[in-house]
């Protein structure tokens, strides 16, 4: 019997790292409850919203879709198009989650949002070999730490944005915490060359793609970024001998 | 005002939360990325952060904003330049709004 991953050291490493970006995590939740309320929805709607779709960017999208009475697909279509960004980070997380059965893949994934991905690929950049169990184990407890900061610190704060929403006015802007605290953490990751450059092809390609429609500019950049780095990326050692000599290139 | 439909609605987002997230590990036949693939995605977690980040920094209704009077660059600036220094993101966060604030509400930027 295994002790509870919640003992685990690696799952107090991965709450201590987010919360340094909480703060702005709560505040963008704080917003997003506020903006749910008053954009007409009910309370419990609001309420339900924001306990289990755990998604701020697809939520704020279907929020007016939901109230304009357009078509549910039309709604979970946009949702999912706002959310691809997720689907390109699974095909990243998925040599770290295969060993897990089914379900608790699902959770895993779930509970994984944008900050939780980058900073568990940050602390463990390699899968370990499955034959690893305290490595796995290690992955999951930070994994599971970082996330259960995430959802406290998305949740709360959403539900008192939704009780609070008369008084916090949209327009002061506190929602910038959410876009400041990204910031801080894409500055954390700028630790190479190539980094840096991801991240400003990633922003141009962002800006000069803004104008496609269902926040499809985001996945635009995340490949020109990639592609552009691996462009730059010093060639790898050739993975076999090839049969034939072609001289040198 | 909830009627099942929008109940209904808000379990289907949350599933669409769940589908998108783990798409590429719900089926658990084996293949791998191939390995150029598995390099870029290296790549993927910063440039995803920039994406998000600066069109909201500076952009407007869709336009690049054409003025040096929006509290949003200043702000930016400011968790920057704590960054650099200090490193942490919670002092980013703070010297962000700190600048942001006051811009925003006492000057209207």
């Amino acid at each position: 019997m295994t002790a509870p991953l919640f003992r685990h050291p690696e799952f107090r490493q991965g709450m201590r790292d987010m919360a340094s970006a909480a703060a702005g995590t709560a505040a963008w939740g704080l917003m997003t409850g506020v903006a749910m309320v008053k954009s007409g929805m009910s309370l419990f709607e609001a309420v339900l919203m924001g306990v289990i779709v755990f998604a701020g960017s697809s939520q704020l999208a279907a929020v007016p879709l939901i109230l304009g009475g357009a078509p549910m697909w039309v709604i979970l279509a946009t949702a999912a198009c706002v959310n691809l960004r997720f689907v390109v980070f699974s095909a990243h997380l998925r040599p770290y989650l295969m060993h897990q059965p089914l379900w608790r893949r699902l959770a895993s994934g779930y509970f994984t949002a944008d900050l939780s991905y980058v900073m568990f690929t940050n602390r463990h950049p390699h899968p370990v070999p499955p034959a690893d169990t305290e490595g796995l184990r290690a992955q999951e407890a930070y994994l599971a730490g970082n996330c259960a900061l995430t959802w406290l610190s998305w949740v709360v704060p959403s539900l008192l944005g939704i009780a609070l929403a008369n008084a916090i006015p949209l327009s002061w802007g506190l929602g910038f915490a959410g876009i400041l605290a990204l910031l801080g953490v894409m500055c954390s990751l700028a630790s190479s060359r190539l980094r840096v450059v991801s991240a400003g092809v990633a922003g141009a390609a962002a800006v000069a793609a803004f104008a496609l429609p269902l926040k499809l500019n985001i996945l635009v950049a995340i490949a020109a970024a990639v592609a552009v780095c691996l462009m730059l990326e010093k060639p790898a050692a050739p993975p076999a001998p090839l049969p034939t000599t072609k001289g040198a290139a | 005002m909830t009627d099942a439909w929008t109940v209904l609605t808000i379990v289907g987002l949350a599933l669409v939360t769940v589908i998108t997230r783990s798409f590429f590990f719900m089926s658990s036949k084996p293949w791998t990325l191939p390995p150029w693939a598995q390099r870029g995605l290296h790549y993927a977690p910063i440039a995803a952060l920039a994406a998000v980040i600066i069109p909201e920094i500076v952009m407007t209704q869709g336009q690049l904003i054409d003025t040096w009077r929006d509290a949003r660059l200043f702000a930016a600036l400011a968790g920057v330049a704590w960054f650099v220094w200090r490193r942490g993101v919670l002092g980013t966060i703070i010297a962000g709004m700190a600048v942001y604030l006051p811009l925003h509400i006492g000057l209207g930027w």
